[in-house]
């Protein structure tokens, strides 16, 4: 076996190079999945790529365009950042319940994003606030939104020598904000049986006029649900709404029984979540509730 | 096969050494640089055992890679103490009793550490979720949270 390398690239070029030129390197973020991948022999490596020392990857930036959220940049940065939290409060709850402490000081968005699972709880945030990938690779930048991104368990889109830079959100709308809800059975610590993040944008009559839906781990891949968002749009976010959003969500969701829960189950959940993410985002997005 | 050569800087002091490229921190610290006050449990981010702080951020050494540590400050259980002055978290989870094998020990004072560090005057759930990812199989935890709540109340308005 030859010697796995480490690699320390400094820009997004050096990178894509390092990745281009050898199929077997990874790309190590936080690596709370790969690194635990790599020791239980579910990977092997030829090369980590260690992607933080690159700024780009490392970076939050906020302006009228929206965020601009490095891939690599740890859980508790973007938690921590108080205008990152104010704008988009469903992505930064979603961000806030991975892990614990220790791994919210390395595991990143993007690498959560990255790893594809179907329980991924930011993805679904992403989702929710119309985020966009971009990617850069040997042929240069593309741009991917994220309900695309990922293809199945473990699978994405990302092409040989491809890597994740940064995600991008629009900033919100005036009287738009989001919300994230996840189920688990202890109160930390955990991977979700199923989670919803929604955003909506209501007008000045409180009535909804854009509204975004995902449910997570209740299918192969963070699920956007059309259905449900056509329910809450025209509508005053009211009980009857909310109640059919919740019933497109649970109609699209596709889940398994595992030892987290029945298919039936988080079917039930997945509505249940959709609701109830729904009213949070619609109250916060309410005037006077910081989103004016 | 070729070694890495490491500059870092450990408990505030410089420190140079040798890894392969997928050795851990955890690895490098209690192999080769012989600081074995951080304990290794589960080797998968599960457990805290191996808490130490990065550039002054809370992570899990057994997945951090050896070489990442270069150019950055690591700080382990063992920089805590100011030679026998144990740091008033050592000494509270004494006087508390809040252990009892041990071995989850080091990890919990040195999260509690970067709490108080981020949040001097913590309540008992702040702590609570803070301490979520440190397990403990002897103690039951509430010792534990009473050591760090007491602490918290005794360095307010003494900076340690």
């Amino acid at each position: 076996m030859n010697a796995i390398r480490y690699e320390t690239p400094r820009s997004v070029a050096e990178a894509v190079r390092l990745m281009a030129a050898d199929s077997g390197a990874r790309v190590l973020a936080g690596g709370t999945d790969l690194l635990v991948q790599f020791r239980a022999g579910v990977r092997q490596p030829s090369a980590f790529v260690d992607v933080k020392r690159i700024p780009e990857l490392m970076s939050i930036t906020i302006d009228g365009e929206g965020l601009r959220l490095g891939a690599a940049v740890p859980a508790a940065l973007v938690f921590e950042h108080a205008e990152l939290r104010r704008l988009w409060p469903g992505l930064a709850e979603a961000v806030a319940l991975i892990g614990s402490t220790q791994i919210q000081g390395r595991g990143s968005v993007g690498g959560n994003l990255c790893n594809a699972s179907p329980a991924a709880d930011t993805t679904c945030a992403l989702i929710a606030n119309r985020a966009q990938c971009v990617i850069a690779g040997p042929h240069g930048e593309r741009t991917v939104p994220v309900d695309t991104f990922c293809v199945g368990p473990g699978r994405t889109v990302l092409e040989p020598g491809e890597l994740l830079v940064a995600v991008h959100l629009p900033r919100p709308a005036a009287r738009t904000a989001d919300a994230y809800l996840r189920l688990i059975p202890r109160s930390e610590m955990d991977i979700a049986v199923a989670g919803a993040g929604v955003s909506v944008t209501l007008d000045a009559a409180g009535a909804c006029t854009a509204a975004r839906v995902a449910i997570g781990a209740v299918a192969p891949t963070a699920l956007r649900v059309p259905e449900a968002e056509q329910a809450l749009v025209g509508s005053p976010l009211d009980e009857a709404s909310l109640q059919r959003a919740a019933a497109a969500a649970a109609a699209a969701a596709r889940p398994i029984d595992d030892k987290r829960g029945t298919a039936v189950y988080r079917r039930t959940v997945a509505g249940v979540l959709t609701r109830r993410a729904a009213a949070i985002a619609a109250q916060r997005a309410r005037p006077g509730n910081g989103h004016d | 096969m070729t070694k890495l050569h490491i500059e870092t800087t450990i408990n505030g002091e410089p420190v140079e050494f040798l890894c392969d490229a997928h050795e851990t921190l955890l690895s490098a610290l209690r192999n080769g640089l012989g600081l074995t006050g951080t304990k290794e449990g589960c080797a998968t981010g599960d457990c805290g055992a191996c808490s130490v702080l990065l550039d002054n951020r809370l992570v899990p050494a057994c997945l951090v890679l050896a070489p990442e540590a270069h150019g950055r400050a690591v700080t382990t259980i063992e920089g805590l103490s100011r030679g026998d002055a144990l740091h008033p978290l050592q000494r509270k989870f004494l006087e508390h009793a809040a252990l009892q094998c041990g071995v989850c020990t080091p990890g919990f004072i040195v999260a509690a550490k970067a709490l108080l560090d981020a949040n001097p005057n913590p309540s008992e759930e702040e702590t609570r979720y803070w301490l979520a990812g440190n397990l403990c199989r002897c103690t039951g935890y509430d010792k534990i949270i009473r050591a760090v709540l007491d602490t918290a109340a005794e360095m307010k308005g003494s900076p340690a």
